[in-house]
């Protein structure tokens, strides 16, 4: 029976993403999309990752979509944007890449149906992950700390010319 | 709680359907702000498949690799947010198209 709530929630993280991808109003794209986030960290929590659905909700729903809302709110899109967005969709450009795709699609398909087996059923507590995390993959800290603070470097030098220039005009 | 034992193969299938949605926006949408959220769900949808994969050994080594891809993520969309931003300000558009010069 509790299984069935793990494909209940893989259901809705299905629908609201593709929901969230097929919008023309940024907005109501980001709502699909953190519903999907959500749906996610219900199936990390269900598979015994009670640590990973709690970063899920935190940094990825609660953070980056932070981010996603605030760019938004200052272009400030309205009803142009959606006008444009709906012509944007021709069929044309994307058929060659669609076809490559489906051939990896395939492969994909072929190589998941021989996997046998379930998830241990073992929850993986965030004591054994802070453990695992600073101790054998130590180096793999220092260098995500690197790569943020590379993007903070890259996204305060993006945002102070455009705040210079609108100073300027 | 402890965690359920679900097959292996359906979160595979799981995280191969997302990230495909995640594609098919990718190569569809020409909005960047679209571009980014598509990059945003191929990124969870390989995460989920890390968490699976963590979930079925029994170790922590999956959810690690979770957090690195959040980091990865986190540092991806702030840049390209800025990028969104100075798009919107040089062209007054967010259609991809319109930015295919490196020049000027």
């Amino acid at each position: 029976m509790m299984e069935s709530l793990f494909y209940m929630a893989g259901f809705v993280a299905f629908t609201a993403t593709v929901l969230s991808l097929s919008r023309t109003n940024a907005t109501h794209a980001l709502i699909y999309l953190i519903i999907s986030l959500l749906a996610v960290a219900v199936m990390f929590y269900l598979m015994g990752a009670p640590f990973a659905a709690a970063l899920e909700i935190v940094v990825y729903a609660g953070a980056i979509m932070v981010l996603f809302v605030f760019v938004i709110m200052m272009l400030n899109l309205g009803q142009a944007g959606e006008q444009r967005e709906r012509q944007w969709l021709a069929p044309r450009i994307w058929i060659v890449p669609t076809l490559l795709a489906l051939i990896l699609l395939v492969e994909m398909a072929l190589a998941i149906t021989q996997i046998s087996g379930t998830t241990s059923g073992v929850e993986v507590t965030p004591k054994e992950v802070g453990l695992t995390l600073f101790g054998p993959y130590l180096l793999a800290v220092e260098i995500a700390s690197m790569l943020l603070l590379a993007g903070l470097v890259g996204a305060y030098h993006l945002g102070r010319r455009s705040i210079d220039r609108s100073r300027q005009s | 709680m402890p965690g359920l034992q679900v097959p292996l193969e359906h979160v595979l299938m799981m995280a191969a359907a997302l990230f495909i949605a995640g594609l098919v926006g990718l190569m569809v949408r020409r909005n960047i702000i679209f571009i980014l959220m598509s990059l945003e769900v191929m990124l969870n949808a390989s995460a989920l498949a890390f968490v699976a994969a963590g979930a079925h050994w029994g170790q922590a080594d999956g959810q690690i690799i979770f957090m690195l891809i959040l980091t990865v993520a986190a540092a991806e969309v702030s840049v390209g947010l800025g990028l969104v931003l100075l798009l919107q300000r040089r062209f007054k558009t967010l259609d991809m198209d319109n930015a295919n010069r490196l020049r000027d």
